[in-house]
């Protein structure tokens, strides 16, 4: 039978199932699923209306962060300094409104300083072209440095007249939901419409999969990087100011250490540190199956000092099943 | 007229004289066959026609008219298109984004604009069938043949109407099979009157597609004859230099 080649042309290479069994975000999110099933069956903690509220509420901020991450490890890019980023605009709004500040300028500040920050990591990635491993290692350092100067390290739990909204921020519900998971799912639609519908979004998996074909057709590459910076930097500047809502009080050490579980999420959700591959979709499953691995060994009864092995062990069979199922297509 | 023509172009970095007073015109459907040794002045000249040097010494002139590149979007607004080595492709993309690389098609009103999908697929489609090409639209460029990633590097080249488009060693690291499909391709071009300029060490290809050949060594155009006129034996030597130039 002949087949013309507008049959070929028009083909799609694979079926909706074909599609979704290929991705590894596919995979977590059917473990996160089974997870969250077997606990509700061995628990009757689990399913409770309490819990899960303060499941999703836990992995938000992580969550909100990975959006941004996942931007950037899509473009072949890393930021290490989201967790100094977050305690920087934490400590920006938390100052601001204990000076007797309005909410909106306390948090517009914090805001333009998280996207200053991410527009100097931007600059120098993109222009001088120093790795963004090496700048964004620096700008840890840099700013919770700054944060340190502008709270002189001292604790800030007074935040002025309008402290009842900002605690309504981060710790209130709306719709018994609460607010940073609201923002989530916002900002996650937000992320998933860029990476798919938008140019930004087209250039972004474009120069993680091959930059210099990117230069070569004339994608503006460096203002794409500085972009993506910003808009990471601009993720943990939003989570820093729900965090400090939630928790009514900021110290120089919120957030330490958080780059390490937004890349673990980012990274269990699909995105390739190589560059090129990522979802938005994908950043919010991995943070909700690491907090879920979290609460169940906290519900089972297991000691929280198992958690690490858990969630690392879990890093490594995600990424590690991706290579496996592709090591076996090749053959 | 000559649809590109170039007058005793010279470049040279510092001390190091790559080009020479090289001089050479092609016409519109022209296929040309650039050949050299390593460092006869081959990679230097196409990026001195593609924008990415200005020449030292010499004058371009694109259908007639004078032209100065600065930089390569300056040439490809004239109509020069170049088809890299290494085709610049991005693995992870579809064949239609990677045509589109940079020049996306969009809908939509004001400052809401998305990418329109289905018009690049659909004019994607039109140009694999002009190259008469098996190369789905949809499909990742990763999962494609090295023919198939010719297909997709020179529709690239279509999008615009380019009157000239200079490909540098098509057919360096491809399967013999792959090689026919690519020379194919070459031949569509210049079927729609488009000059191509194809770069390349194997002898066996330039002659099969080329209707000239012009021969570099050491930065000087030492031959321009046609095919027909010429052989093989007679280009290796005077890649090699064991036949002294041609007039």
């Amino acid at each position: 039978m002949a087949i013309s080649i507008d049959d070929t042309l028009n083909q799609r290479s694979h079926g909706v199932l074909g599609w979704l069994f290929s991705r590894q975000t596919f995979w977590v999110f059917i473990a996160a699923v089974l997870a969250c099933l077997a606990l509700s069956l061995m628990t009757d903690t689990f399913a409770t209306p309490q819990n899960l509220f303060n499941v999703t509420r836990n992995f938000a901020f992580v969550g909100i962060i990975a959006l941004g991450m996942t931007a950037v490890i899509v473009a072949g890019g890393i930021d290490l300094s989201v967790g100094s980023i977050l305690c920087l605009s934490a400590m920006v709004v938390g100052t601001l409104m204990s000076w007797g500040h309005s909410i909106w300028i306390a948090c517009l500040a914090a805001i333009f300083c998280a996207l200053l920050v991410g527009f100097i990591n931007g600059v120098l990635i993109a222009y001088i072209k120093i790795p963004a491993f090496v700048v964004t290692l620096g700008m840890l350092s840099v700013a919770r440095s700054l944060a340190m100067v502008l709270s002189n390290n001292k604790m800030v739990y007074q935040f002025g007249p309008d402290q009842a909204k900002l605690l309504w921020l981060g710790g209130g519900t709306t719709f018994d939901i609460a607010n940073p998971v609201l923002v989530l799912a916002a900002l996650a639609a937000f992320t998933g419409f860029a990476f798919r519908w938008t140019t930004w979004g087209r250039h972004l998996f474009a120069i993680g999969g091959n930059e210099q074909a990117a230069v070569l057709t004339g994608v503006p590459v460096r203002h794409m990087k500085i972009s993506v910076y910003m808009f990471s930097a601009l993720t943990a500047g939003i989570a820093g100011i729900l965090e400090v809502g939630w928790l009514g009080g900021v110290t120089t050490n919120l957030g330490q250490g958080m780059e390490l579980s937004v890349i673990a999420a980012a990274v269990i959700g699909g995105a390739n540190l190589a560059g090129g591959v990522g979802t938005a979709f994908g950043a919010v499953v991995g943070a909700a199956l690491i907090e879920v691995i979290r609460n169940s060994l906290i519900l089972l009864g297991i000691s929280t000092f198992w958690q690490g092995s858990f969630v690392g062990t879990f890093i490594v069979i995600a990424v590690g099943f991706d290579y496996l199922r592709r090591y076996r297509q090749s053959d | 007229m000559p649809v590109l023509e170039l007058r005793d172009i010279s470049k040279n970095f510092g001390a190091i004289q790559a080009l020479t007073d090289v001089s050479f015109s092609i016409e519109s459907g022209e296929v040309v066959g650039l050949m050299g040794d390593n460092g006869a002045g081959k990679s230097t000249l196409v990026k001195v026609m593609a924008g990415n040097y200005p020449p030292s010494h010499g004058t371009m002139h694109v259908a007639g008219e004078q032209v100065h590149f600065h930089r390569p979007i300056e040439a490809r607004e004239k109509g020069i298109e170049v088809v890299y080595q290494d085709l610049a492709l991005c693995n992870n993309l579809t064949a239609a984004a990677n045509v589109f690389l940079g020049r996306e098609v969009h809908k939509g009103m004001g400052p809401l604009q998305v990418l329109d999908y289905a018009a690049m697929y659909r004019r994607a489609a039109e140009l694999f069938k002009e190259l008469k090409s098996e190369t789905r639209p949809r499909d990742l460029v990763k999962d494609m043949s090295g023919g198939q990633r010719q297909a997709v590097a020179i529709a690239r080249t279509r999008l615009s109407n380019p009157r000239i488009v200079l490909m540098d060693e098509p057919t360096a690291a491809i399967s013999v099979r792959q090689v026919a499909e690519v020379l194919n391709l070459i031949r569509r071009l210049r079927d729609q009157m488009i000059a191509v300029v194809l770069i390349s060490h194997r002898m066996p290809d330039v002659f099969a597609v080329s209707d000239r050949i012009v021969v570099l060594r050491r930065g000087r155009k030492v031959a321009d004859k046609k095919i027909s006129q010429s052989s093989p034996e007679e280009v290796t030597g005077l890649i090699t230099g064991a036949i002294e130039g041609v007039r």
